[in-house]
């Protein structure tokens, strides 16, 4: 259990400024995920938070103290990391254990007590004795997992622990990543992805970073539906929020207009029109992609399967209540 | 070849139908070998079997083809008195061949240790990221690089008792109070032939270190950082295990090398009894004192020891030539 506050951290690798002056708390048994595109920083300030990078300028504090200078065990965090980064030549039991064994203080028995219990909490006990190499890759992060439970943290980080899952394995890590938070409500998680479905059905609150600053810090909800900037609006959200500018955002006074799929309904007297170029049919849903002399195709979420053949013309309106107003420097207009 | 012996493994209920492609591929494979196999046969099974074929002959080198059989008589052969003690003679019953085995097995060990430490630490320096790592990693292979004739007749002048730059500074720093003789001295040529040794090829034994050293994964030792564990127990408990089945094949390159030492010692310590090794024994004998079939009995029982080594360590040690582990 720790609260983590980070006070104008800065990071450079050289004369490369990763991160430019962060500043955050995450709350006791939080679980806030850092995403971003690629290059971001999010990774890198996991890694200042685990201490596994030194801090350039700025202060770290876990608990209202100062761990600028401690060392990751000291910290007593646990991370997770996207390569599972298993001992190779030690059994899942030994892996797990690795840690507390050089641990002054820890009886056999102790050790053998939390190992078992964190196994049958990941359902991993029958794994034990076998080697990281005889396991697939959804087993191998769920022994990770595991390594990282039995160290009893107060601080929990995950480092795109499903990037390397196929589709299937990540949504069912995802589901098991939530439990474990349930199940450990007093842990504080941090999680780092570049996948905004990941952010969306994990976090508590989402902190959204953009070239080594934050954009916007606050639950799933509030950025989904109050985002700060024209960035987030985009980044939050699946299919990618629709952005119009020329006439037709002038007609809601603003530089650029903002929908999403999902608020635009297809009526016969819907004020644009637009020509149909391609339908995605997803079962549930269709996304209908319209021409309408935008830069990017206007895409448009209707529930069921809907058949709109290419070619032919559709009019949409967007929900007057759901649109989300920019000005020219992306701020929104509210 | 090895293809013919490994397909049935993993179909062995299925018939035996190959396709077509597999067909091709095992007759490429052996086409592909054919110029290999000549080669070796001509440079080193055809010399090897004539040297174990001359190691049971009178042969020398004025009449090698005249050369009789004359059975196990060059490794061993007794002749009773008339007096009723029995003479034994032969390479096997020769003191000399002994001590010279007995230089050699100290040599090899010795050296080979040395070599593995001292690669060891190089290796782990080279591994660690600083600027001008390329430049080092080629400058530690020089002495590598330089012919061991070069090297040493520079470490003879170095270690000479009168010129050599050694008891020079030996003298000057006070450690010495009167210059050494190290390399005629029967007392210190062993220790002279392995500061050579082992100055030369340290460089080896690390960079086949430091390649196995690449290939352990970076993020594992930060999941060790994380666990707490202390560099000295990383080194111990993961780097070690990890690099063991490169260190293994270095150390075994290594062996067989010592096992064979000749040019160093010929040119640094020649006609040093406490030195001679096996390989030097046996070129003496095969063309200085014109004992050719004596030379090859030596050949033949230095080529033997070094293949039951090689099978035993490769035995014993589990050694895995197909790289890493994992």
């Amino acid at each position: 259990m720790a609260s983590i506050e980070l006070r104008n951290i800065r990071k450079s690798f050289g004369a490369v400024n990763v991160i430019k002056g962060v500043d955050l708390e995450v709350r006791k048994g939080e679980f806030m995920v850092f995403v971003g595109p690629s290059g971001c920083g999010k990774s890198t300030l996991l890694r200042l938070i685990s201490g596994l990078e030194d801090i350039t300028s700025g202060e770290m504090l876990f608990d209202g103290k100062v761990v600028n200078a401690l060392t990751p065990s000291k910290r007593g965090i646990a991370m997770v990391f996207q390569s599972y980064a298993l001992y190779p030549h030690m059994t899942v039991y030994e892996n797990m254990a690795f840690g507390l064994k050089l641990e002054k203080g820890n009886s056999k028995e102790a050790i053998r007590e939390r190992v078992e219990k964190a196994a049958d909490m990941l359902q991993i006990r029958q794994y034990l004795d076998r080697l990281p190499k005889q396991l697939s890759g959804g087993q191998r992060q769920r022994v990770a997992i595991g390594r990282a439970i039995t160290r009893d943290p107060k601080v929990f980080l995950f480092d795109e622990p499903l990037s390397n899952l196929d589709a299937a394995l990540r949504v069912a890590t995802r589901i098991e990543i939530a439990k474990l938070h349930e199940g450990m409500h007093d842990v504080t998680m941090i999680y780092v992805t570049h996948d905004q479905v990941e952010a969306m059905t994990l976090a508590d609150r989402i902190c959204v970073l953009r070239d080594g600053l934050v954009e916007q810090v606050g639950t799933p909800m509030e950025l989904y539906e109050k985002p700060d900037s024209i960035f987030v609006a985009g980044f939050i959200g699946s299919p990618k929020m629709n952005f119009l500018t020329g006439e037709k955002a002038e007609a809601f006074k603003c530089a650029t207009l903002g929908v999403r799929g999902e608020h635009m309904l297809v009526k016969p007297d819907g004020i644009w029109e637009g020509e149909v170029i391609h339908t995605e049919n997803l079962g549930a849903d269709t996304y209908v992609y319209l021409e309408m002399g935008q830069e990017e195709p206007i895409v448009v979420r209707l529930e069921g399967a809907m058949q709109h053949p290419s070619g032919s013309k559709l009019r949409v309106s967007p929900m007057e209540d759901r649109v989300h107003r920019f000005d020219e420097a992306g701020k929104p207009i509210r | 070849m090895a293809t013919d012996a490994m397909a049935p493994v993993g179909t062995a209920a299925t018939p035996k139908i190959r396709s077509e492609l597999m067909l091709q591929r095992v007759r490429a494979a052996r086409w592909f070998l054919v110029p290999m196999m000549i080669a070796l046969a001509i440079v080193a099974g055809w010399p090897l079997t004539r040297s174990i074929w001359f190691s049971f002959t009178d042969a020398t080198l004025n009449d090698l083809y005249g050369a009789e059989w004359v059975g196990f008589g060059n490794y061993l052969r007794w002749q009773v008195l008339e007096s009723g003690t029995v003479r034994y003679r032969g390479v096997l019953a020769d003191p000399d061949w002994w001590n010279a085995v007995w230089n050699t097995v100290r040599f090899a060990f010795w050296s080979v240790l040395w070599e593995t430490v001292l690669g060891m630490i190089v290796a782990l320096v080279l591994n660690a990221e600083f600027r001008g790592r390329g430049i080092v990693r080629a400058a530690i292979l020089i002495p590598w690089a330089i012919p061991t004739i070069v090297s040493a007749r520079m470490w003879g002048w170095m270690l000479n008792d009168q010129f050599g730059i050694i008891n020079d500074l030996g003298m000057k720093l006070g450690l010495l109070s009167a210059p050494v003789a190290w390399t005629a001295s029967a007392d210190t040529a062993m220790t002279a032939v392995l500061i050579v040794d082992i100055w030369k090829t340290t460089p080896f034994m690390a960079l086949l270190i430091l390649a196995g050293l690449q290939m352990i994964p970076k993020d594992i030792y930060e999941a060790a950082d994380i666990d707490g564990v202390h560099p000295v127990k990383q080194f111990f408990r993961i780097t070690l295990p990890l690099v063991r089945p490169a260190l293994m094949v270095a150390i075994i390159f290594r062996v067989l090398d010592a096992l064979r030492i000749f040019d160093l010692i010929y040119v640094l310590t020649p006609n040093s009894r406490s030195t001679k090794t096996m390989s030097v024994l046996a070129q003496e004998n095969l063309f200085q004192f014109n004992n050719f079939a004596e030379g090859s009995t030596q050949s033949t029982l230095l080529f033997l020891l070094i293949a039951i080594f090689t099978i035993l360590y490769i035995w014993i040690g589990k050694v895995n030539f197909e790289g890493g582990d994992r």
